[in-house]
């Protein structure tokens, strides 16, 4: 990944050979080890066991004969299918639930100016620091009690309880760069206060809307610790918890299909990722400066 | 209102008298508790009800399926007297200060390095978020495996390849190997996250003052220390805030790799509390442990709080 090319250096001080020990070879070995898991990963999946465990005869970094059958085994011997679909009702649900919640609220304590409106949101932000870590356990007993033990609704209802914070202080920040004087013409001209939510303020906070909306959905896909705790029967796993629960199995773990297992986990928000780049690092970056 | 509007009539006789609920929807009141209603309702339902419900579990003698009694501080008592608990915070306290320090390290490193001018800078930003973006317990399973006592590539590299050692390492058979090796793939994981908000941060910063300090001889050195450091330091604390308290917190990545073991000697209090409450049934053992680090959180939630006070005074004070 190294980039040898010595264009750009306008504001840069250094000659050309050091910027390539100070600059080039630590960001090529930063970027080396960020990747090498992943790499690790998917040639995992694709070595058959023969190769899998004989350092000797193959070297391991590269496989000689590609199989599929690790990918071929999770797709059809185990629920991978329905775990996927599992993970994605849970994530679609929960993330349309806290935008909903989460539009209306940064609306109310960014735009209607009432009192109290600033303790309103540092008190979501506290919400955002409050960890899953210590709710999980009064919420197993809520869960129970409820009736909602084993059901994907119990996610649904519980994810949004880190979404709505993260959500609400992204968009009172994008709401905050949409000029205040379009609301008053339009409340001039005679619209309700929830026409111009959804008529002047919505239409212009999309990229908002977007970010906060892919960002939700990737934490709940990789959420852990709720789904661990309040899903117990086999099909309704989400996939996170369905690979480290379901597929090792007693001492001997199938390697090529955990690998596998883990390679198919992540692509999806590897796939839907690489097509909003841009609006995650923005919503990152933009939730640390709010 | 409605006088306005029949006075209105000759030239716009179409205009509706706006109905009850219109009506009700423009009073401010009862919109902004509509508009506040679903989201405060979920927060108060799922996050500030469990937390007090929580600390009542902690000094209840409750268990899984059968409700419990009062019992005091006993939970706590016999935590006190508890070395694996004891383990637990240690290791969490560790942990959390190993990996912050490392992670914020090397994260600031990374950063420098991208806002160097370097081609591709996109793509880079866009390649080193992936560790961040895939699901953390999935990624775990990956080091899992590299981490393997008998077929870890680790090993394979510095044993047959580099012959720096006679013997493969244990990565997760003996107790400190096995602490290190956590603190390594949470740091892996922790790295991207850093260092792309730092970079926000110093994408900010102006180049005109770095203009200035080179026109006055200074040193990179000194331009790093007196202009990027004070310049990054607001928003270099709120991340801060937030990798502690998620760190400190972290659950996924132990449990996955680990579950505690060997010994107990990687259990964080989170996977402590889990083990205990969950599958061991004791839901007040495992509250008291979850509640035990709520201390810790309130005191990086005030750090960030007065870190995000200053940081408005500071936008006050300067007149950029």
């Amino acid at each position: 990944m190294s980039k040898s090319t010595d264009e750009g250096a306008v504001l840069s001080w250094q000659s050309g050979p050091r910027r390539m020990v100070t600059v080039y070879l630590p960001l090529a070995i930063f970027i080396f080890i960020l990747l090498f898991p992943f790499y690790w990963m998917t040639i995992t999946t694709f070595k058959p066991n023969a190769e899998l465990y004989d350092y000797k005869q193959y070297n391991p970094f590269w496989v000689v004969h590609p199989t599929l059958a690790n990918i071929k085994k999770l797709l059809f011997e185990t629920s991978y299918p329905r775990w996927l679909m599992t993970t994605m009702l849970v994530a679609i649900c929960s993330t349309v639930l806290s935008i909903f919640a989460s539009v209306l609220a940064a609306y109310a304590i960014q735009r209607l100016r009432f009192r109290g409106a600033n303790a309103v949101g540092l008190a979501i932000y506290i919400a955002y620091l409050v960890p899953p870590s210590i709710l999980f356990i009064p919420l197993a007993t809520m869960v129970f009690q409820l009736g909602l033990f084993d059901s994907p609704l119990a996610l649904i209802l519980t994810y949004p309880t880190f979404l709505i914070p993260f959500c609400t202080w992204l968009l009172i920040g994008y709401f905050k760069s949409i000029p205040y004087e379009l609301e008053e013409c339009a409340l001039i001209d005679g619209a309700t206060r929830l026409q111009i939510l959804r008529r002047i303020t919505l239409p212009l906070a999309v990229p908002g809307l977007i970010s906060a909306g892919i960002f939700s959905f990737t934490l709940s896909w990789n959420e852990f610790i709720y789904a661990l705790a309040f899903i117990s029967s086999s099909e309704k796993k989400t996939v996170p918890v369905a690979i480290l629960t379901e597929l090792v199995q007693g001492d001997v773990y199938q390697w090529g299909s955990l690998m596998a297992g883990s390679l198919l986990g992540s692509l999806p928000v590897a796939i839907f990722y690489s097509f909003f780049v841009d609006y995650y690092v923005s919503s990152l970056t933009g939730a640390v400066k709010e | 209102m409605s006088e306005t509007t029949t006075a209105a009539v000759p030239w716009n006789p179409k205009r509706s008298t706006p109905g009850a609920l219109a009506r009700l929807l423009d009073n401010k009141a009862f919109l902004v508790f509509l508009c506040l209603l679903p989201a405060v309702g979920l927060l108060m339902v799922f996050l500030t009800y469990p937390l007090g419900l929580g600390i009542w579990l902690a000094f209840t003698d409750t268990h899984i399926g059968r409700g419990g009694v009062f019992v005091g501080f006993e939970n706590f008592e016999s935590l006190w007297y508890d070395q694996v608990f004891w383990g637990a915070v240690f290791y969490t306290l560790f942990y959390t200060t190993v990996a912050t320090v490392l992670k914020f390290g090397l994260g600031l490193w990374l950063a420098l390095l991208l806002n160097e001018n370097v081609p591709f800078k996109s793509l880079i930003r866009a390649i080193i978020l992936m560790p961040w973006i895939v699901p953390t317990v999935l990624s775990a399973i990956a080091f899992w495996w590299m981490f393997d006592a008998q077929f870890s590539i680790i090993s394979y590299v510095l044993v047959d390849v580099l012959g720096w050692r006679d013997t493969y390492i244990d990565f997760l058979g003996t107790p400190w190997h096995a602490r290190w090796s956590l603190v390594f793939a949470n740091v892996w994981r922790g790295i991207p996250f850093v260092a792309i908000s730092l970079l926000a941060g110093l994408q900010t910063i102006s180049p005109s003052l770095y203009e200035a300090a080179l026109l006055d001889g200074a040193s990179s050195w000194q331009r790093f220390t007196k202009i990027t450091a004070p310049l990054l330091m607001p928003i270099l604390s709120v991340v801060l805030t937030f990798s502690v308290l998620f760190t400190f917190t972290d659950f996924q990545l132990v449990y996955a790799i680990t579950r505690g073991g060997p010994i107990n000697s990687t259990h964080l209090m989170a996977t402590l509390a889990f083990q205990r409450g969950i599958p061991g049934g004791q839901l007040g053992e495992g509250a008291a442990i979850a509640v035990s680090m709520i201390p810790f959180l309130v005191l990086a939630t005030l750090f960030s709080y007065f870190a995000l006070s200053r940081r408005k005074w500071q936008q006050g004070g300067n007149d950029e």
